[in-house]
């Protein structure tokens, strides 16, 4: 690993840190609303729902309160952000030339065991952020800004969870010993 | 007074417009922050990258002392934002899943979509299980409604919590924050080496 090229190529954190929190700033500022990610992609499986299952849609409470009836679980703010940051992260990619298939994983795993791994983490994640009312952007990072006792206490669980496990799963990011 | 009335003032194709837009600045910081890349993200809980407590901790205190800034002088009214409600139980256990599913998939919701959107296999499979969990908890939340609504404080603030002026938490956050990138770099060094 080229760790002085990687280096340069990746925003300084501190940097990263400064900008993001003046847009996250400006987000309250001018909307007043943080930023938010996996409330705009559960808006957009439930539209999914609702064209294929209306019926479903309509007799079960959390998702009716999106789409029951007429209403449209899209027309919402968090789904244009969502939009928003698919298109900005694609767009910085593209200008580093980042954009390529390939897979991330440690040194100690294959790409397949890799994939296994990166759904079942993302089917926890996934229902995880909606049984906390939002994830690491919605809760951690806008909430923690706002002051809000509750992501205060969801960003303490999931560094706890994340270091209390980290051990147990070393061979999946770590080299070998 | 801020925030303001966006739908009075541009109307709805110019609040999505806006929204779309913070996005935009939300998915190119994160790229560019190395954070399409699971090692990367990984590598914090291992202590051998600190990206990704530098880059969130940084952000929390640099909006967090600008909301109290513009509040204190008037300009922006802190009873109109959104504070996220407390529910303290699914908070916590939804963030202890949350911590086990960061280890195993190495991304969160928002960093898995810009991995994705960057053709990366592993940030595809994470989102297409994000997408499974998601639609799971719709279907399942049903079983366990009162549970899902336990701990609810309402709008609960951490001056409220601490019995302190909201100044004070300010400096609190900025004193904790340091203390932690002081604390990190130097557990990563102990751990690493002083090298890298």
């Amino acid at each position: 690993m080229n760790n002085v090229a990687d280096k340069t190529r990746y925003w300084n954190p501190y940097v990263s840190g400064v900008l993001l929190g003046l847009l996250l700033f400006l987000s309250f500022f001018l909307t007043g609303h943080g930023l938010g990610a996996s409330g705009g992609v559960n808006r957009m499986v439930v539209a999914v729902e609702d064209l294929v299952i209306p019926e479903h849609v309509d007799r079960t409470p959390y998702i009716a309160q999106m789409a029951g009836g007429d209403r449209d679980p899209l027309g919402h703010w968090i789904v244009w952000q969502v939009v928003g940051v698919l298109l900005g992260g694609f767009v910085s990619g593209l200008l580093r030339g980042r954009v390529k298939v390939q897979t991330y994983h440690g040194p100690q795993i294959s790409s397949h065991t890799r994939w296994g791994y990166a759904f079942i983490g993302g089917v926890l994640m996934g229902y995880g952020a909606r049984l906390a009312r939002g994830c690491t952007s919605g809760q951690a990072l806008s909430g923690g800004a706002v002051m809000s006792v509750g992501s205060w206490a969801f960003m303490l669980a999931v560094f706890a969870g994340g270091y209390g496990v980290a051990w147990f799963f070393r061979r999946l990011w770590q080299a070998g010993e | 007074m801020a925030p303001f009335d966006l739908q009075a003032l541009i109307g709805n194709s110019g609040s999505y417009f806006l929204y779309l837009a913070i996005g935009f600045g939300f998915g190119f910081i994160l790229e560019s922050s190395g954070f399409g890349d699971a090692r990367r993200l990984a590598a914090q809980f291992y202590f051998r990258e600190l990206r990704v407590i530098k880059v969130m901790f940084t952000a929390i205190v640099v909006a967090m002392t600008l909301i109290f800034w513009s509040t204190a002088l008037g300009l922006l009214d802190y009873d109109e934002i959104w504070v996220n409600p407390t529910y303290l139980w699914p908070g916590i256990v939804g963030g202890l899943i949350m911590g086990l599913g960061f280890i195993m998939g190495g991304y969160c919701p928002g960093t898995s979509l810009v991995s994705m959107v960057t053709l990366k296999l592993d940030g595809m499979f994470f989102a297409l299980g994000m997408v499974t969990g998601i639609l799971a908890f719709g279907e399942t939340v049903g079983y366990f409604n009162a549970f899902w609504h336990s701990g609810a404080m309402g709008r609960f603030t951490l001056p409220e919590f601490l019995h302190l002026e909201t100044g004070w938490v300010v400096f609190l956050v900025v004193c904790m924050a340091l203390v932690m990138f002081v604390g990190f770099e130097w557990i990563r060094g102990a751990i690493y080496g002083k090298a890298k």
